[in-house]
């Protein structure tokens, strides 16, 4: 389980403008801002739940990620997870959680990643036989055969992050934190990702707190979300609940043959995108029956798909006027 | 603790393979700390007429040449290190892993310590029983203790090094604090010359007070001088004292220091 109460993480940040003048001037005269990353975020996820973390850039979403994973000493608030408080970092703290974060390795540059998982289970006494037969499991699953015995520092940002989760699951962490961890990986090897995350969620009933900018990953495993916005909590709930309540309108797509005029369209819905004979419509939830009964009837309709809005876009109304 | 032992032998092994991951830098590093053979060649001559502050060529050959090996054997650069995964943020990721920072550095640092006197050690061992012999002791109980006294220096010189590099969570960058210690670590330590050299004699008075004997000087003494026990155990206490307070420092200030990480550029 985790629990942050009133969690806040406040940064001292040093700031000077551009230019040699500046320079010699902040030897002697320093000026700082505080920045509030966190301000009074609290929740609670249950052991089991796959909840996706969202926010824009600079939201406080990471930062929140290392006061939970016991990097940060939060400026105040309480912060509980599995029944320790993160920043003290007991050992059975750290041997029930992991953090992989997709800007930053935790494999050891220099070596192989063999390497750094025989340390992993050293340090977090993993037994011999459950670390060979997770390892042979992980590297079938993530195709890591070609990969385990290069130095790390020749792998693509695609095939580290997949070493990465290797290293980040060999000793059976209960709760995961994930920054980003599909960044870089092609889309075979995402969905790859999202059934792997989604089969140790299950098999483990450990507990997945995620971000990511790919919004089809947070769709595909998230049931819940928690938004974030300049360190404040903005919702927190089921996603199709926000979808619901950010934009209620449905997404009617199809093909016609018939040549149809914008008048048309404009009656049954707002016209979303257009690109040759494939439309798609805005349509209050309550039409869509007569919507698409006069689709398949007067209009000949094919490929009829209805959708609810992409997650993309409800962000992009929740965020988009204030950082455009 | 126990599962900190456990896991020692692994990660003395992986310590070896980072050694050894760059060639050319692993053999350029295995050449570097010859700052005690330029001292040598300095003082023989000066010596080679006729002793010097009481010093003969001997005794010279058999300080410096222990000076090398000792200091082969103890080097630490333990803060450049922590400094650096600090200010880029590294350190987060070390932090994750259920084993204290002090044990995880100190044990790829002493993976590093047979490559690091891969040659100096043989060289100066040769030159020493060939050059130096008529100048080392042959008391079996300082014989006896060179062993864990070099052991004490090292553990002394590596939570100096630390206790610096976590001033990086205050400070960000602890290079130049390295560099004052460095300072005063080549004369008070006995590395530049003998203590009793030392001009005006209140400097090696001062050194008396500070840790930098025990790193260095201690065991070079204990290998070249013949020594009364109850000096010989004094040495050992004096060592065992900074060995116990610098340790607790160390982990004091990553301690308070730990507080104020940023975990900055990820």
């Amino acid at each position: 389980m985790i629990r942050a109460r009133e969690l806040v993480k406040h940064f001292k940040v040093h700031k000077r403008p551009p230019g040699f003048a500046a320079a010699m001037r902040s030897l002697v005269v320093r000026n700082y801002e505080v920045v509030k990353a966190v301000d009074g975020v609290s929740f609670t996820i249950e052991r089991g739940e796959r909840v996706g973390f969202l926010g824009p850039n600079g939201a406080g979403k990471t930062t929140t990620l290392k006061v939970l994973s016991g990097l940060l000493h939060p400026t105040s608030g309480d912060v509980e997870v599995e029944g320790h408080v993160p920043f003290k970092r007991a050992r059975e703290l750290l041997e029930k959680i992991t953090l992989v974060m997709g800007q930053k390795s935790q494999l050891i540059w220099d070596l192989p990643p063999s390497e750094t998982y025989a340390m992993n289970r050293a340090v977090f006494d993993v037994p011999r036989a459950q670390y060979e037969r997770d390892l042979k499991e992980l590297t079938e699953l993530l195709d890591l055969g070609p990969l385990v015995d290069k130095p790390t520092r020749q792998l693509s940002l695609g095939e580290r992050m997949k070493c990465e989760l290797a290293a980040a699951l060999l000793h059976h962490p209960t709760t995961l934190f994930l920054d980003e961890p599909t960044i870089g990986l092609d889309v075979a090897m995402q969905l790859a990702i999202r059934d792997f995350i989604r089969s140790y969620n299950q098999r483990h009933e450990a507990t997945v707190l995620l971000t990511s900018h790919y919004m089809d990953d947070v769709v595909a495993l998230c049931p819940r979300i928690i938004v974030i916005d300049e360190g404040k909590l903005v919702h927190d709930g089921d996603l199709r609940a926000l979808i619901k309540t950010m934009d209620p309108d449905k997404r009617v797509s199809f093909t016609t043959n018939a040549t149809v005029a914008d008048d048309a369209l404009a009656k049954l819905g707002t016209v979303h995108a257009k690109e040759g004979p494939r439309v798609t419509l805005r349509v209050p939830e309550r039409e869509i029956p007569a919507v698409i009964g006069h689709l398949l009837g007067e209009m000949k309709a094919t490929d009829l798909a209805i959708e609810d809005p992409p997650l993309e876009d409800i962000l992009r109304q929740m965020f988009g006027k204030k950082h455009a | 603790m126990i599962r900190a032992l456990k896991a020692l032998p692994t990660l003395l092994r992986v310590g070896v393979a980072e050694t050894v991951a760059y060639r050319a830098e692993f053999l350029v590093w295995i050449l570097t700390t010859t700052l005690p053979l330029v001292m040598l060649g300095l003082w023989s001559s000066v010596a080679s007429e006729q002793a010097f502050a009481g010093y003969r060529e001997a005794d010279f050959v058999a300080y410096y040449l222990a000076t090398l090996m000792v200091r082969n054997l103890t080097g630490s650069w333990v803060a450049w290190q922590i400094s650096e995964e600090i200010r880029g943020g590294v350190l987060a990721m070390r932090l994750l892993r259920p084993i204290h920072p002090f044990i995880a550095y100190g044990a790829s640092h002493l993976a590093a310590i047979p490559f690091r006197t891969l040659v100096a050690l043989p060289v100066a061992l040769v030159l020493l029983v060939s050059s130096g012999a008529s100048a080392l002791t042959t008391e079996p109980l300082q014989l006896a203790l060179i062993a864990p006294s070099i052991a004490l220096g090292w553990l002394i010189t590596y939570a100096m090094m630390f206790g610096i590099g976590a001033l990086a969570f205050h400070l960000t960058k602890t290079m130049a604090i390295a560099n004052l210690y460095f300072g005063a670590f080549v004369p008070l330590s006995g590395y530049l010359m003998p203590l009793p050299m030392m001009k005006p004699a209140w400097l090696a008075t001062l050194a008396s007070y500070t840790p930098f004997p025990s790193m260095l000087y201690t065991p070079v003494v204990l290998m070249t001088r013949h020594l009364p026990g109850s000096e010989v155990r004094d040495l050992l206490l004096v060592q065992l004292g900074w060995a116990t307070a610098g340790t607790v420092g160390a982990l004091w200030l990553w301690r308070m220091g730990i507080k104020k990480f940023e975990a900055v550029g990820s």
